[in-house]
C-alpha cells in the first residue's frame, strides 16, 4: 500500500517537472517568435541583426529545454514517449526539422562561403520561428482533443489513421491552440526585443506589433480555453484504470483543483499585463510578467491534462489505450532515483539565471555586437 | 511480439537511424576535444595575460561554435529517433534507458548550453575568471552529455540491472549503480571521450601545420601545436589502452561480436592476433551463412590467446561455438537458447492469458517466476532468441566487424607516431624545416573521423541482430509506421544534413584561410 502510493506520488511530481519543462519550454519559444518576424519587423538589415543576435543568444536555452522536455518523458512517462513518437510520425518529424534548421541558421546566416547564402538561413529561422509553436500547440492540445491509436497487449503502439499524426491538424480546436502559442511567442519574442534591444525605432514598431499579435492570441487563446471548458473529457478511474467521457471534465478539474485554476489565472493576468504595460506605459518590463504569466498558465493546463484522474494522452480510436500518468510511467525505482537527481534543478536554474543576466547586462546595439566579436 | 515483420520498414529505419548517428557523430568528437583545448589555451592566457593565447583561443572558439551548433542539430533528431522509428523498443527499455536521457538534460546539456552563451558573447561581459570557469564547464558539460549518452549505450550491449516485469511487458531498472558502473559503460566512455580528444588535436594539429606550411600566424600555430601535441599524444595513449580494455570485454560480454571481429570461425588455443588480413568466401557453411577465411594475413602468434585468457593456451571461442555450441567448453548452442528464450515468451504469454481471465493467484504466480533469480539468469536472458528464425541469423556481419575493427587500430597506432613526431620536431626546433612532416598531420584530419566512425559501426553492426543483446532484435523494435514514410524522411535528413555538412566544411576553410585576425 505505501509503495502504491509513494508510486503515485512520484507519478505526480514527475508530472509537475515535465509539465514545468513544458511550460519553460513555451515562454522560451520567445525566440521562436521573434525569428517569425524578421521580415516583418525590422526596417532595415541593421535591425534585422540586432533581432537575431537578440534571439540567437538564447537559442540554446530554447532547444535544450526541448530536448529535456523530451528526455523527461522518456524517463518518467516511457509509453507516452513511444506512444507519441512512434505514432504521430509526421508531427514529430516536422517538428524536429524545423528544430534542426534553427540550430545551425544562426551559426551560418553571416558566416562568409556558407555555400547557400545569408537569405536561406533567414528563411530557415522563420520556418522554424512559424511552424515550431505552431506545431507543437496542436501536438499539446491532442492532449484534450485525443489521438487515434490503439496499444496491444504489450504495449505496442499502432496508428489507426495513415496520417500518422497529421490529421491531428484537421481538428480546429488544436489549430486554435497551435495559433495560440503561436501568437503568444510572437508576444513574448516582441517584448523580450523591448527589454533587451536599445534602438528607438524598433522598439516603437514592436509596440506597435504587439497590439496587432495580442488580438489574434486572445481570439485562438480564448476559444481554445471555452472550447475545452465546455467539451467532453477524458476520465480514468482511479480504481480500475478504465477510460470513459465525461462531460465538462476539464471544467470539473479546474473546479477541483482550485490552486490549479488560481495558478492558471494568475497567468493569464500576467500575459495581459505584460502587454498592458509594454502598450500603456512603453515599459520595458512587459517580459518578466508576460513570461512568468506564459510558465504558469501553461503550467496549469498541463496540469488539468494529467491530474485528478484524468488521461493526458487519450486514445479516440481506443479508449481503454488511452495513457494516464499511472499506466505510462516509469517503475517506482526509476523514478525515486531520478527524484534524486532532480533535487539539482534549483541550481540548475539558478545558474542559468547567473549567466543569463551576466550576459543580458548591456543592451544590444551596433556597437555591443561589434565590440563582442559573435555576431549572428 | 510482432508477428509480421517488414523488412523494408527494418532496414529503413536502420538506415535511418545510422544515417543520423554517423553525421551527429562527425560533429560531436570535435565539441568534445576542441572545448578542452580551448580551456586549456585560456587558462594559459588567464594565468599569463598574454593576449596572443587570447587571440588564438578565440579563433579556434570561432571554429568551434560553427560546429558545436551542428552537433546539436542533428543530436536532437538521434534523441527522438528512437522514439519515432524505435517505439517497441522505447517502451521495453524506457524504465531503464529513459533515466540516463534525462539526466543528460538536466545534468550536461543545461550546462553546457549555458555557459556556451557565456562563452561566446562573455569576454568584455564577464570577468576572465568568470570566462575561464564558463569555458572549463562547457567542456565538462559536454563529456558529461557523452557519459549518459554512454551509459544508455552500453546497457544495450550489456543488459543488467533490472527485471522484467510481465505486467507492463518492459524490463524495469533495479540497480541505477549496476547500469551507471556497467563494465561496458565504464570501458565505453574512457574510449569515446578519448577518441574526442584526439580528434580534436589532430584537427588543431593539422590546421596549425597548415599555417606553418603557408608561413603564416607562426607563433599562433606553433603555440597550438604545443597544446594540440601534447593533448593528442596523451589521448591516443589513452584511446589505445581502453581500446584493449574495451576489447577484452566485448571478448566477455559479447562473444560473438568478439570472435566476428577477429573473423574467428573456429575456435582455438593459442590463437594469433591478426594485424592485417583480407577475407574471402570458403565451400564452408554455418547454416546458410557462408564461412570466410584469410587469403592473406599477418598473424602474431598466440597473441589473441594472451590478450584475452592471460596465456597463449588460452581457448579464444569462435563463432561456430556459438551457434552451434561447444560441450566441452560449456559453450551453448543457439537453438538451445532459443528454446530457453521460447519458454520465457511462453510464460509470458500465460501471464497475458491469466490477465484476460483475471486469474489472480496465476497472475501473482508468474510474476514470482519472473522475479526469480534463476529463472531470469536461465531463461529470461535468453528472451530474445524466441524472434530468431534461424540459429546463423546471430552472427553478426563478419567483414564488416572485422575491417572496421582493425582499420580503426592501425589507424589509432598512426595518430600516435604523428602526435610524437610533431612533438620532436617542435622540441628539437625544426619543425617548420621539415615541410614534408607538416603534411601528414593536415592530410590525416579526416582520418580521425574515420576510425570514430569506424568504432561506432563495430559497436552497432558487430551487435546485430540485436537492438540489446539477446533480450531484443532489430526486427522487434521497429515503430509500426509504413516504410513510406521511413523513406521519405530519410531521404529529406539525407539532403538536410548533407547540405549543412557541405556548409560547414565551407565555412570552416573560410574561417581558417581568413585566420584569427588582430
Amino acid at each position: 500500500m505505501t509503495t502504491m502510493i509513494l508510486h503515485l506520488f512520484l507519478q505526480h511530481y514527475w508530472w509537475i517537472i515535465v509539465s514545468l519543462l513544458g511550460s519553460l519550454l513555451v515562454f522560451l519559444m520567445f525566440v521562436q517568435g521573434g525569428q517569425s518576424m524578421i521580415y516583418s519587423l525590422p526596417k532595415n538589415d541593421l535591425q534585422k541583426t540586432m533581432i537575431v543576435n537578440a534571439m540567437g543568444r538564447k537559442w540554446e536555452f530554447t532547444f535544450t529545454t526541448l530536448v529535456t522536455f523530451g528526455g523527461a518523458f522518456f524517463a518518467s512517462f516511457p509509453l507516452f514517449y513511444a506512444t507519441s513518437f512512434g505514432g504521430a510520425y509526421w508531427v514529430w518529424i516536422a517538428i524536429l526539422f524545423s528544430f534542426t534548421i534553427h540550430a545551425i541558421a544562426y551559426e551560418f546566416r553571416s558566416k562568409p562561403d556558407n555555400v547557400f547564402g545569408q537569405k536561406t538561413f533567414d528563411v530557415f529561422l522563420f520556418l522554424n520561428g512559424s511552424l515550431g509553436p505552431f506545431l507543437i500547440g496542436v501536438a499539446v492540445a491532442t492532449f484534450f482533443t485525443g489521438s487515434q491509436f490503439s496499444l496491444n497487449r504489450m504495449n505496442q503502439v499502432q496508428w489507426a489513421t495513415a496520417w500518422y499524426g497529421l490529421e491531428a491538424l484537421l481538428n480546429i480546436r488544436n489549430l486554435a491552440l497551435g495559433f495560440a502559442v503561436l501568437f503568444l511567442a510572437r508576444i513574448n519574442g516582441l517584448l523580450y526585443i523591448i527589454n533587451t534591444i536599445d534602438d528607438e525605432d524598433l522598439i516603437k514598431k514592436s509596440g506597435k506589433k504587439l497590439i496587432l499579435n495580442s488580438i489574434p492570441f486572445l481570439l485562438f487563446f480564448l476559444f481554445f480555453v471555452i472550447s475545452l471548458l465546455f467539451s467532453k473529457g477524458f476520465a480514468a478511474d482511479p480504481e480500475t484504470g478504465i477510460v470513459t467521457v465525461e462531460k465538462f471534465k476539464y471544467l470539473h478539474n479546474f473546479i477541483q483543483m482550485p490552486l490549479v485554476l488560481i495558478i492558471f489565472l494568475t497567468g493569464v493576468v500576467g500575459v495581459l499585463y505584460g502587454i498592458g504595460i509594454s502598450v500603456l506605459r512603453n515599459s520595458e518590463k512587459g517580459i518578466w510578467f508576460s513570461g512568468a504569466g506564459t510558465v504558469l498558465a501553461v503550467f496549469s493546463l498541463f496540469l488539468v491534462a494529467g491530474f485528478n484522474g484524468t488521461s493526458f494522452y487519450p486514445s479516440s480510436y481506443d479508449l481503454q489505450s488511452s495513457l494516464t500518468i499511472r499506466n505510462a510511467s516509469s517503475s517506482l525505482f526509476t523514478l525515486k532515483t531520478m527524484m534524486y537527481v532532480s533535487f539539482i534543478i534549483p541550481f540548475v536554474i539558478a545558474y542559468i539565471w547567473y549567466a543569463w543576466k551576466a550576459i543580458n547586462n548591456t543592451k544590444i546595439t551596433e556597437n555591443e555586437m561589434k565590440s563582442d566579436g559573435h555576431v549572428y | 511480439m510482432i508477428e509480421n515483420v517488414d523488412l523494408t520498414l527494418v532496414n529503413w529505419s536502420r538506415a535511418q537511424f545510422a544515417l543520423t548517428a554517423m553525421y551527429h557523430w562527425l560533429f560531436v568528437p570535435l565539441t568534445l576535444g576542441l572545448s578542452f583545448i580551448l580551456a586549456i589555451m585560456e587558462t594559459i592566457y588567464v594565468r599569463t595575460g598574454n593576449e596572443e593565447w587570447k587571440r588564438l583561443t578565440r579563433f579556434w572558439m570561432t571554429l568551434f561554435g560553427i560546429n558545436f551548433a551542428i552537433g546539436i542539430a542533428t543530436g536532437i533528431i538521434l534523441e527522438f529517433e528512437f522514439g519515432t522509428n524505435w517505439s517497441n523498443y522505447s517502451w521495453f527499455v524506457g524504465d531503464i534507458f529513459g533515466a540516463p536521457l534525462a539526466v543528460e538534460g538536466i545534468l550536461a546539456f543545461f550546462l553546457e548550453s549555458t555557459f556556451v552563451a557565456v562563452m561566446f558573447f562573455g569576454w568584455n561581459k564577464v570577468s576572465k575568471k568568470f570566462h575561464l570557469t564558463s569555458t572549463w564547464l562547457v567542456a565538462i558539460g559536454a563529456s558529461l552529455s557523452a557519459l549518459w549518452i554512454l551509459v544508455a549505450n552500453a546497457w544495450m550491449q550489456n543488459p543488467v540491472g533490472m527485471i522484467f516485469n510481465p505486467e507492463t511487458a518492459r524490463n524495469e531498472m533495479v540497480s541505477f549503480w549496476a547500469v551507471l558502473f556497467n563494465p561496458v559503460a565504464v570501458d565505453k566512455f574512457l574510449h569515446t571521450i578519448s577518441s574526442g580528444f584526439l580528434l580534436g588535436s589532430m584537427f588543431v594539429l593539422g590546421i596549425s601545420s597548415w599555417f606553418l606550411l603557408r608561413k603564416r600566424e607562426e607563433l599562433m600555430a606553433r603555440r597550438s601545436i604545443l597544446i594540440a601535441g601534447v593533448f593528442g599524444l596523451l589521448s591516443s595513449l589513452m584511446v589505445a589502452y581502453t581500446g584493449d580494455a574495451s576489447a577484452r570485454t566485448i571478448s566477455k560480454m559479447q562473444p560473438v561480436k568478439f570472435a566476428s571481429m577477429e573473423a574467428l570461425f573456429e575456435g582455438k588455443s593459442n590463437a594469433g592476433l591478426v594485424a592485417v588480413g583480407i577475407l574471402k568466401d570458403t565451400d564452408k557453411k554455418i547454416g546458410e551463412r557462408v564461412v570466410k577465411e584469410f587469403v592473406f594475413k599477418i598473424e602474431i602468434p598466440g597473441l589473441l590467446s594472451v590478450l584475452t585468457g592471460g596465456d597463449k593456451d588460452a581457448y579464444v571461442q569462435g563463432i561456430t561455438d556459438h551457434v552451434l555450441g561447444n560441450e566441452k567448453r560449456g559453450i551453448m548452442s543457439v537453438p538451445e537458447k532459443m528454446q530457453k528464450g521460447q519458454f520465457a515468451k511462453d510464460v509470458l504469454m500465460d501471464y497475458k492469458r491469466a490477465r484476460m481471465i483475471n486469474d489472480k493467484e496465476q497472475l501473482e504466480s508468474i510474476k514470482g517466476i519472473f522475479r526469480d533469480k534463476e529463472f531470469h539468469d536461465k531463461y529470461f536472458r535468453y528472451f530474445g532468441y524466441s524472434s530468431i528464425d534461424k540459429p546463423e541469423d546471430v552472427i553478426p556481419n563478419v567483414p564488416v566487424s572485422f575491417y572496421s575493427f582493425h582499420l580503426m587500430v592501425i589507424l589509432g597506432f598512426f595518430f600516435i607516431m604523428i602526435f610524437a613526431t610533431a612533438l620532436y620536431f617542435l622540441f628539437k626546433g625544426s619543425l617548420s624545416d621539415n615541410r614534408w612532416f607538416l603534411w601528414i598531420p593536415l592530410l590525416s584530419i579526416p582520418l580521425p573521423y574515420i576510425a570514430s566512425e569506424l568504432g561506432w559501426i563495430l559497436t552497432e553492426m558487430g551487435r546485430q541482430p540485436w537492438i540489446i543483446q539477446d533480450l531484443m532484435p532489430v526486427s522487434a523494435a521497429v515503430s509500426q509506421i509504413n516504410s513510406g514514410s521511413v523513406i521519405t524522411t530519410f531521404i529529406l535528413f539525407a539532403v538536410l544534413f548533407t547540405a549543412l555538412l557541405i556548409s560547414e566544411i565551407s565555412i570552416m576553410v573560410k574561417q581558417v584561410k581568413t585566420g584569427p585576425g588582430h
